[in-house]
């Protein structure tokens, strides 16, 4: 292989896998809690995105404070210690808020379009306090080794021009997050409470009449989503940094994650978070080097098909062909 | 006394009474099955036997034991078995895994249980492992009454079984219900197919407007020539 | 109580904190609150039409808000010749060829029949279009944009009265919002949500982003305005007149402290002047809306559109095609909201894009219309004046709040500090808590819809 092809494949691998991947994972963890909560509890939760900031704020403070009295993990951020706090705060919050508001509605069987609003108002109670005890600016809490791979080791070790660069957070985030889908996946298919969730949201009445404790199920998903968002929360934080708004934001790509791949379907959320990440990065990236690398030349411009500004306008554009197309999502899912 | 009693059961659905002094009665190893033209409460009938609806007057007795004011999970503990008329399966579950949920409340090895409806139903151990909502019609229903006896009910109460199947297919259920039956089981069934359920019925009630308007052994309803000539179209 | 005495009720409530806030602050503080309550009572009065008539639920009210703002500033700046002069031909140019992409996607939709085929050429036509319209469109906003940037930068807009463009304003909301509807509407009641969430998004990216159009975050300000300046009603003999007039007793009879006093009594007087001149131009656009709304509530057309909302099932089974109405419905809520946002737009005086906050303006007009009644347009209304009243005064209030019940820990204390700071985004978590017990305990709002049948 000439070298000006390998210099290509290290540009795309740093560029557009690395990054890619990485953002996938997280935005896999996010969907995947919101694909729970349509699945379970038949809406879309507003305040998904809202939950994922609590959570990693209080993982933050944890940090902080494990920080403070001198405890830390050497190479591997101190936050990681910290989670099962984050996760705990964060159960503890959608539980109150679904004692407190989504029952009500569940007892009522009000429509989906309740559950929403409602998930609106959680969505600004929750903000509202993300942004009260931890402020709305950006919040930097990663420490230890930070890079897995230098571009500088990695250029003078093969020679190539172009350098590769993984970041330990990078490397974090892929491993926790396949650890976690392993675990959700063997939890729903092996487990005996796994299976009584998946046969609530395949079929309520049924399962009421097999005798499964829909509170329980209802229970256990919260927790998982307690869980699923602290961990999306955190990574995303530690891999590019936390501002409460930003969070708000995750909101559309999570959701046009989830719905991509079907909603109600927990492999279709992961799949849907890769094609939005992979689409994210693939329309804003700029292809000046690569096409040079590949053609010979540089073009004069970037190359870039999209600017970096209009990346939720990707999750949109997604959102957008799959209800035109396959309103199911791609493994049909329900459609309630 | 029979095992499973319905005595003089009034009530409805809100304001609207459906059920006008209805009684039926099921016992062991007997298939008892209520038909009636449309609108007559058949399965309304059932629903109040199975605690789907309250009623206003009557009661319901299972082997003795006044159950009228249990909900219909606790009757599925007290071993009575209810197979929906829709959405009966999970469809997104392996039919294994349909069993284990019919299985949910009981905390034994309930293994052997599985294996009995592998033996009563072959077609469902060959697939095993195939998503409920893959199956034909015929075999979704067999599905269902398997979850159904996954709990070792006394009485199995199935709600028009064989709607929406082929001839064929509605005979091959009618021979597993009566197998269901030789094991001892009761068998309450609603049913459209009102002569081929009666042909296989021990008991037979004829529901009119909410009231028991024949009873009789389902050989003879299908001779009384009344009988023939309002509800079996000749 | 019936709904009349509580509306009475209601607004004399909040008439009485306006006059407090009259006296014992100012009246132009009091008509300042006025005027954006008038704004909100819009909005909130579009978002009704939409939830509160069909049941649809729009996550997207600060993208509508925004498009009206534009509107707005496109039809009052003049245009910037200049700029035209540097890019227009070639932004004309790429124009075109966004209509030749269009139309080469129709003509091949017709020719080739579904399948992977027509798929593959769509694909085609999509990426090959995007690059085509691209050549023309890059060098043209390069030369928009470096045209005298410092200062303009911008194409500028029609240079028309700014008054034209809360009906503009209404048409850009109301052609987003047909849009959006089209393709989420008939799925999921909840991806209509989601949808309207995303295009607000990307309405206001493009506003803060396409420098050519709207100056991004440089701002466009000095729209010219629809009503007097202040420094030039100073100086009006009738407006001198009149002021002098009315504190004839209460000014000192010396020349010099005599006309000291009037100047600043005129300085008053004129900002008071422009913010009654704006509250008479608002309130007569939501009297306006009211009684059209009023009407249609009354037509046949309100009636078969509280059926569809009330049992949307048997309404199908009637024949009536749900899925078109709810778009007529969108698009007349969204319309109503866009020309909220040119009149918030007109009343600033700039354009600003970076304020378009989707947490404050949504989430908001939502607190109104649910606490204020749901389906009854007064209600909505009140809802406006209450809460938006509840929102400005909430922050000194929690300010004071915080302050005297920290104030024990020394004002050292880190955490007064910090709880000092963060103070203001109490209010959000407050008037969520609000949101969700009326929801819960009053779901019907403060003025409940009356005409149920």
């Amino acid at each position: 292989m000439s070298t000006d092809t390998m210099n290509a494949l290290v540009l795309i691998a740093n560029f557009i896998l690395v990054p890619g991947i990485t953002y996938g994972s997280q935005l896999a963890l996010g969907a995947l809690g919101i694909t729970l909560v349509y699945a379970v509890l038949r809406f879309s939760n507003f305040a998904h995105g809202d939950t994922m900031a609590y959570g990693c704020m209080f993982t933050i403070l944890a940090t902080w404070w494990l920080q403070s009295i001198g405890v830390s993990l050497g190479p591997l951020p101190t936050a990681l210690l910290a989670i099962p706090f984050g996760i705990a705060m964060t159960a503890i919050l959608v539980i109150v808020f679904d004692k407190l508001v989504y029952k009500h509605y569940r007892e009522q069987k009000s429509s989906p379009i309740v559950f929403v609003i409602a998930s609106v108002g959680v969505m600004f109670v929750t903000n509202g306090l993300v942004r009260f005890i931890i402020g709305p600016n950006d919040q930097q809490f990663s420490d230890g080794m930070r890079f897995l791979v230098r571009a500088r080791d990695f250029k003078k070790a093969t020679g190539l021009d172009e350098g590769l660069t993984i970041k330990l957070t990078q490397g974090l985030t892929v491993g926790i997050a396949i650890i976690a889908m392993l675990s959700l996946f063997y939890f729903l298919q092996r487990t005996r409470t796994g299976k009584a969730m998946r046969a609530y949201s395949d079929n309520e009445d049924l399962a009421l009449l097999s005798g499964i404790d829909p509170k329980k199920v209802v229970l256990v998903t919260w927790l998982l989503v307690a869980a699923l968002t602290t961990l999306a929360g955190v990574l995303y934080g530690l891999d590019k940094s936390f501002k409460p708004f930003t969070y708000f934001q995750l909101l559309l790509p999570m959701f046009a994650a989830a719905i991509v791949g079907g909603v109600g379907k927990p492999l279709g959320a992961i799949l849907g978070g890769f094609i939005v990440a992979f689409s994210e990065i693939l329309l804003t990236y700029a292809y000046k080097k690569l096409i040079g690398y590949i053609a010979g030349e540089r073009p004069d411009g970037l190359v870039q098909l999209l600017s970096t500004d209009y990346k939720f306008a990707v999750s949109f554009m997604i959102l957008v062909v799959v209800l035109l197309w396959r309103p199911t999502g791609i493994l049909r899912g329900k459609s309630i | 006394m029979s095992l499973l009693v319905g005595e003089s059961m009034v009530g409805g659905y809100g304001k609207t009474t459906i059920l006008h002094n209805c009684t039926i009665q099921v016992d062991r190893g007997e298939i008892a099955v209520i038909v009636g033209p449309n609108g007559a409460g058949k399965s309304t009938a059932m629903k109040a036997l199975f605690g789907m609806l309250d009623l206003s007057e009557g009661a319901v007795t299972l082997d003795g034991e006044n159950i009228t004011s249990l909900s219909p999970q606790e009757r599925v503990t007290k071993g009575m078995g209810f197979v929906p008329q829709t959405n009966n399966v999970f469809v997104s579950m392996s039919v294994e895994e349909n069993l284990q949920m019919g299985a949910f409340t009981r905390d034994d090895d309930f293994q052997d249980t599985i294996d009995q409806v592998y033996e009563l139903f072959p077609i469902l151990g060959e697939k095993r492992k195939q998503a409920a909502g893959e199956l034909s019609g015929g075999q979704r229903q067999q599905v269902a009454v398997g979850r159904a006896l996954m709990t070792k009910p006394t009485v199995l109460m199935l709600d028009e079984p064989t709607a929406g199947v082929s001839p064929i297919v509605m005979d091959e259920l009618f021979d597993r219900i009566m197998e269901v039956r030789n094991t001892g089981i009761a068998v309450l069934m609603v049913e459209q197919n009102a002569r081929q359920a009666l042909e296989i019925a021990d008991t037979g009630y004829v529901l009119v407007t909410g009231e028991n308007k024949y009873t009789d052994t389902g050989a003879a309803l299908l001779a009384d020539a009344e009988v023939r000539k309002t509800f079996l179209g000749g | 109580m019936n709904n009349l005495l509580k509306g009475i009720l209601g607004f004399g409530v909040v008439g009485v904190c306006l006059f407090f806030v009259g006296t014992m602050q100012s009246w132009t503080l009091a008509f300042t609150i006025i005027n954006l309550c008038l704004i909100s009572a819009v909005m909130a009065l579009g978002v009704n039409i939409q939830w509160g008539y069909a049941g649809l639920f729009n996550v997207g009210i600060a993208g509508f808000t925004a498009l009206g703002g534009l509107a707005a500033m496109l039809v009052s700046t003049p245009p910037v010749v200049g700029a035209w002069q540097a890019g227009g031909v070639q932004l004309g140019i790429s124009f075109l060829a966004l209509l030749a992409v269009i139309a080469a996607m129709i003509v091949m939709r017709k020719l080739i029949p579904a399948g992977k085929l027509r798929s593959l050429f769509t694909v085609l036509i999509i990426v090959g279009g995007f690059f085509f319209i691209r050549y023309f469109y890059a060098p043209a906003v390069e030369s928009i944009e470096s045209f005298d940037s410092a200062r303009s930068g911008f194409l500028g807009g029609l240079g028309a009265p700014i008054l034209f463009s809360w009906i503009v304003g209404g048409f850009f909301a109301a052609g987003a919002a047909w849009l959006i509807g089209k393709i989420s509407l008939g799925l999921r009641s909840d991806y209509l949500a989601i949808a309207t969430l995303g295009i607000s998004e990307i309405i206001i990216a493009i506003m803060k982003n396409e420098d050519w159009l709207s100056r991004g975050v440089k701002n466009v300000s000095g729209l010219p305005r629809p009503v007097p300046y202040e420094i030039e009603l100073q100086k009006e003999g009738w407006f001198i007149e009149r002021v002098s007039a009315f504190y004839e007793s209460s000014l000192p009879l010396e020349e010099a402290a005599r006309s000291d006093a009037l100047q600043q009594k005129l300085v008053e007087a004129s900002s008071l002047f422009v913010k009654l001149c704006y509250t008479g131009l608002f309130l007569a656009v939501l009297v306006l809306l009211l009684w059209l709304a009023h009407r249609a509530q009354k037509a046949p057309w309100g009636r078969m559109m509280r059926a569809i909302r009330d049992n949307e099932d048997a309404a199908n089974a009637m024949g009536k095609n749900v899925t078109r109405r709810h778009l007529q419905v969108f698009v007349v809520g969204s319309a109503v909201v866009g020309i909220a946002g040119a009149m918030l737009t007109t009343l600033e005086g700039q354009l600003t894009p970076s304020t378009y906050n989707p947490l404050r303006y949504t989430f908001l007009i939502w607190a109104m219309v649910i606490i204020g009644g749901s389906g009854n347009n007064m209600g909505s209304v009140l809802g406006a004046f209450i809460v938006w009243f509840g929102w400005i005064q909430a922050e000194p209030l929690g300010q004071w709040a915080i302050d005297y019940s920290t104030a024990w820990m020394g004002d050292s204390h880190a955490l007064r500090a910090h709880m000092l700071e963060n103070a203001s985004h109490m209010r959000l978590v407050i008037m969520g808590i609000i949101l969700l017990m009326v929801m819960r305990f009053s779901p019907r709002g403060l003025l409940p819809e009356n005409n149920r049948e």
